[in-house]
Formats: structure tokens, sequence, C-alpha cells
């Protein structure tokens, strides 16, 4: 009842090619963005804050980069947590080494730079497709985490190899509070997910899409395949790389190069797989279905069974559970939660008279 | 129905083209004029998809020259083809399978939209006026066609006959001076055959195209051809008005066997 669409005309366009072209919708956004950056931060305890919401949108941003690789692209990488650390330490020098250098400056440089190292480790795809660069991309994986390791330069000679993250300056004011990152992070965050869904409704994500579902087809109709997968991959490493940079600054803090290890890239790809392949607000279900559901588990878990059960027990019960509720999803809805999303929007637009 | 025919515009000289020892093409000569509808006709295996394929530079012959317009065209790749005029459709549907019709239709625009990715990224201002200008050209297209009612429906949902046609939408949509056909009439009903034909011919009357087509189906092919060649195992056997192709005894022998 609720959701009818009922008496909303397009009248050109530019209506038509609305991110919401449904009223309701449009509301419904408008909301969640007043509750995720206002009456959140306001009211959300720092546990949350800290600990749930600004790793929810760092990670969405990490999903919403290989999401345009490998959901609208087509080009699977298991690359993304190296993209992420080129970001973090390309940031952490750039303030190190520049005199004043401001923080949002160093968050699009560090993009650039992870973009830069993403178009390399992109070269490859001109040649080779699906599993087989895939282990292309594990090279990068590999290859970038021991180049950070190898070369202490890049973690200005600290002798654990860890850095710790400057503190977040902007227009004289500091970054310290919860509250404050986690507004810093959803802001930025918000706009480079403006920005992606921008690029995937208008001419360059069709170039993407066309080259993901049938490459000489694009090539006949005149797309450069070169360029448009080297764009993908420009694009998708700077997301990745300004969400590594936000990971350091306004997550944890410090980082080291190991901690940009393959389960990361795998943890990424799993947050697209299950939040929707092609779907920018797929990556954001994704990221917080994975973020939350061993929080989840870790409180229900010993809710359901009590202390009975041995603590290591316990932790790997939670594995097990959550490896069995990926297959389930899958099976269930293999496009993803945002697919479900979708199906849930066409019931509502009938319910609650179907016929 | 003579037609008017202009002058040539895709002349191909002793092309000559090889997989390994595999002789798909042999020595073959024929032109094409402006606005006019050339079939290309033969058994299967005759060579009709390579023929294309050489034309807009999938393939490259190994011997043989190829002149665009009366200008010798050195080895080209397929956007080259595309940046020339020359639009195709595939003899298996290549469309994106995961975006809409409108989507797909739009692709064919992509030479001619101008905005870079970063204008995208922001969208607001020149690159939404710009889609906004190209989409008023694509629904031409789609009403031309006569496909409104699925202009949002992603092309994976759709039947067989109406895939061609949004094929043949996304070819028209970059306003192709020479459309190449691979056979557009493949598994359609009766009906839809003759939809086709006369999407066609509509296409050629109304936009000029010059339309070069391989198609099975004879009757199609000998009412609304202008000329015809005809291919055998990468040779060619017959070339002329439909009725002339009609009477050569090496045509009728390649499609029916000659008498021994």
């Amino acid at each position: 009842m609720l959701y009818r669409e009922a008496g909303q005309f397009r009248t050109s366009y530019a209506e038509d090619g609305r991110i919401f072209p449904i009223r309701q919708d449009r509301i419904g956004f408008a909301l969640l963005l007043l509750v995720f950056g206002v009456a959140v931060p306001l009211l959300a305890n720092e546990y949350w804050l800290k600990a749930i919401l600004t790793p929810v949108l760092i990670f969405s941003l990490a999903a919403i980069g290989l999401n345009i690789l490998t959901g609208y692209a087509g080009q699977l990488s298991l690359g993304s947590a190296a993209f992420m650390a080129v970001g973090a330490f390309a940031a952490y020098n750039f303030i190190l080494r520049v005199d004043g250098m401001p923080f949002l400056l160093a968050l699009a440089l560090a993009g650039l730079a992870a973009a830069l190292v993403g178009v390399l480790f992109g070269l490859p795809s001109l040649r080779i497709k699906g599993f087989y660069l895939a282990v292309a991309t594990l090279a990068a994986q590999f290859f970038i985490v021991w180049v950070l390791v190898k070369f202490p330069w890049f973690s200005n000679y600290s002798s654990s190899g860890v850095v710790t993250a400057q503190e977040v300056v902007i227009l004289g004011y500091a970054f310290v509070s919860p509250e404050a990152r986690y507004v810093l992070t959803f802001a930025v965050v918000a706009v480079l997910a403006l920005a992606a869904k921008n690029l995937v409704r208008s001419a360059t994500g069709r170039a993407w899409m066309a080259v993901r579902d049938m490459d000489v087809a694009a090539q006949v109709i005149g797309f450069r395949l070169m360029r448009t997968k080297l764009l993908a991959f420009a694009v998708s490493s700077f997301y990745c790389g300004v969400a590594g940079a936000l990971y350091a600054y306004t997550y944890i803090g410090t980082v080291e190069p190991e901690g940009f290890n393959l389960d990361l890239s795998f943890k990424i790809l799993f947050m697209i797989i299950i939040g929707g392949v092609g779907s920018i607000m797929g990556s954001f279900l994704g990221a917080a279905f994975i973020v939350l559901l061993p929080i989840l588990l870790d409180n229900l878990v010993p809710a359901l069974f009590g202390n009975a059960l041995g603590a290591g027990f316990v932790s790997n019960l939670q594995l097990m559970i959550f490896g069995g509720l990926i297959i389930f999803f899958l099976i269930v809805e293999p496009h993803g939660l945002a697919r479900l999303w979708q199906i849930a929007k066409e019931k509502l637009r009938l319910w609650p008279f179907p016929h | 129905m003579a037609r008017q025919s202009g002058e040539v515009i895709v002349d191909l000289r002793n092309i000559s083209l090889r997989f390994g020892g595999v002789k798909a093409l042999t020595d073959i000569s024929f032109d094409v004029r402006e606005h006019e509808i050339r079939s290309i006709i033969g058994p299967n295996g005759a060579g009709k998809s390579s023929m294309l394929n050489v034309i807009n530079g999938v393939y490259h012959p190994q011997e043989g020259q190829i002149h665009f317009r009366g200008q010798l065209r050195r080895r080209m790749e397929p956007h080259h083809a595309a940046e020339q005029g020359i639009a195709r459709t595939f003899q298996n549907i290549a469309l994106f399978k995961g975006m809409t019709v409108l989507d797909n239709i739009m692709t064919g625009r992509a030479l001619k939209m101008r905005c870079n990715f970063l204008q995208h990224a922001f969208y607001w201002g020149a690159a939404q006026r710009e889609e906004a200008a190209h989409r008023l050209k694509v629904e031409e297209i789609i009403e031309f066609l006569e496909i409104q009612s699925i202009r949002k429906t992603p092309v994976g949902r759709l039947p067989y006959g109406l895939q061609k046609r949004v094929e043949l939408a996304r070819a028209l949509a970059a306003e192709p001076h020479i459309l190449l056909l691979d056979e557009p009439m493949a598994g359609m009903n009766v009906e839809e055959k003759q939809d086709m034909c006369r999407f066609i011919l509509d296409v050629n009357d109304h936009y000029g195209t010059t339309i070069v087509l391989i198609e099975h189906d004879m009757g199609v092919v000998m009412d609304i051809s202008d000329r015809v060649v005809v291919l055998d195992y990468g040779r060619k056997i017959g070339d002329g008005l439909p009725d002339e192709v009609k009477g050569n005894p090496e045509v009728i022998a390649a499609y029916l066997g000659a008498a021994h």
C-alpha cells in the first residue's frame, strides 16, 4: 500500500535516468542518509561506531571497487587487499614526507597511486580471462605485499614493519573521536558511492558491461577493449586504494603490509558475491553481512549454548555456521542480497492485492 | 524493382583468408554499391561469415585488398571499421545479456558520445545532457523497430525473434553507412521473417543504408536483394542479379548436387 507508484509519470529522459525513479525510494533513501549521517553519530555508542559501522563503510567502499572490476567489467580479481595496501601506505608516505599535506588530498593521491598499480597489474587482462586472470591478480596480491615488506622505506624504517597512521586533521580540526572519524568515513564513502553509481549508469558503465557480456560484439560496436578494461582496473583500484587509506586512518590506526593478505581479498570477494555482483547497493549489503554476521554469531552462540561448550569449539562452530550460511545464501539467491531486495520491492508494489 | 544504386562503396579484390592449413576464402572479389542490398549465399561452411568478418576487420586476410570508398584499407581493427560507419549483427545473437534493451541499444551510440569518465562520474551537466540527446535518437530507432514495450526488459528474458530485432536496433543506433547482417532471419517463423524483411527494406529505404546480408532462406534472398554473390568452399561461384544467380548451373549444382 505504501509502495504505489501510480500517478508518478516521467516526462523527460533526465527523470527517467534517475537513480531512484520512484518517489518512495527517494524519500526512503533520504531518510537512510539522515539516519546514518546524523542520527547514528549522535546516538550510537562508541563500540558500534568504532567496531561495526566504520569498518562496514570502509569495506563497502572496497567492495564497490571490486564490484566495478568484477561485477561490471567482468574481470575476476583476487588482489583487492593488495590495492588497499597500496592506498594505505601511499597515504602514510604522502602525509609523512610532504609538509602540510592536506588529508583529503593525500586520500585522493593514495587512490591514484593504487590506480596506477592497478593498471599495471591489469595489463595481463588484455590477454587472459576468467580464472586465469584471477591467478594473475593473485600475483599482484603477493607481489605488492612482498614489496611493502621488502623495502622498509615504505614503512619509514619502522623496526616491526608496522606503521602508525598520523592524526587526521582537516582545516585545523582533528578527527580523534569515533564520532568524527565515522562522519568523515561516511562522507567520503557517500561521495564515492554516488560517483560509482553515476559511472555505472552512464556510457562508461555500459562499456564495462558490454566488455563483460560479449567482448567481440563490444569491439565491433567500437569499444576499445584495452582502454575499457584498463579504465575498469584503474577506477576499481582507486576505490580499493581510498578504502585502504581509510582503513588505516579512520579505522584501525596501525597497519602492516601482512594485514592486507589474501584472506582480506577473499573477504571482499565474498562481500560482492553475497551482496550482489554488479550492484552498488549490493556492495553495502554484502559488507554489512560479512562484518555483522561473525559479531552476531559471537553473541548468539554462547547465548544459546551457554558455556557448556569449550571456547575453542564455539569459535569453530561460528566458522561452520558462517560457511553454512554463505552456502545457503548462494543456493537460495545466487544473485545476492541486492536481488532479494529487488524481489521484495517488486512484491511490495502489489502488496496486499497481488492479483 | 530497380532501386537506385550508387557508386561502389566497398571493393574486395582477390581476398584469401587461411586459418593455418584451412583455406576459408580463396581469391574472392566482389563489390558493394551504395544503397543496395547485397546478399551473400552459399552452403554451410562456404565462408560467408568469414567474409563479413573480413569486411569489418575481425579477420585479416593474408592476401588481397579492400578498398573502402575508393581508398585502400590497411590492416584495421573492428573499432576502426565501426568508426568508418560499418555496423553488424551476428549469426548467434551477440547482445549484452545482462543489460536492458535500452542499454544495449545505447551502446550502439558509444562512438558518438564525447564525455569522458570523469564527467560521467559527476553526471549532472554535460554527461546528463549527452545521455538525453542520444536517448532521443535511440527512442527513434525503438519506435522504428516497434519494440517500445520491451525497452526496460533485460535482453536475456526476450524470445529469440525479439532479440534479433534488438540486435538490429543496436546496429542501427550507430547510424551506419553499411550494415552487415549475418543470418538475421535464422530460426524465425514465417511471420517473424516477414517482419524482419520489412524492417530491412525500411532501413534500406528510410536511412539509405547499404546492406550486406547473409541468409539461407532463398525466397527472402531472391525477393529483397539487388545483387547476390554465391560462395562455395571459400570460392566465388556466382555473382549477379537474383534471377541470373538462380539460373547459374554451378550454383544449382552447389545447392542441389550436380547430376553425375
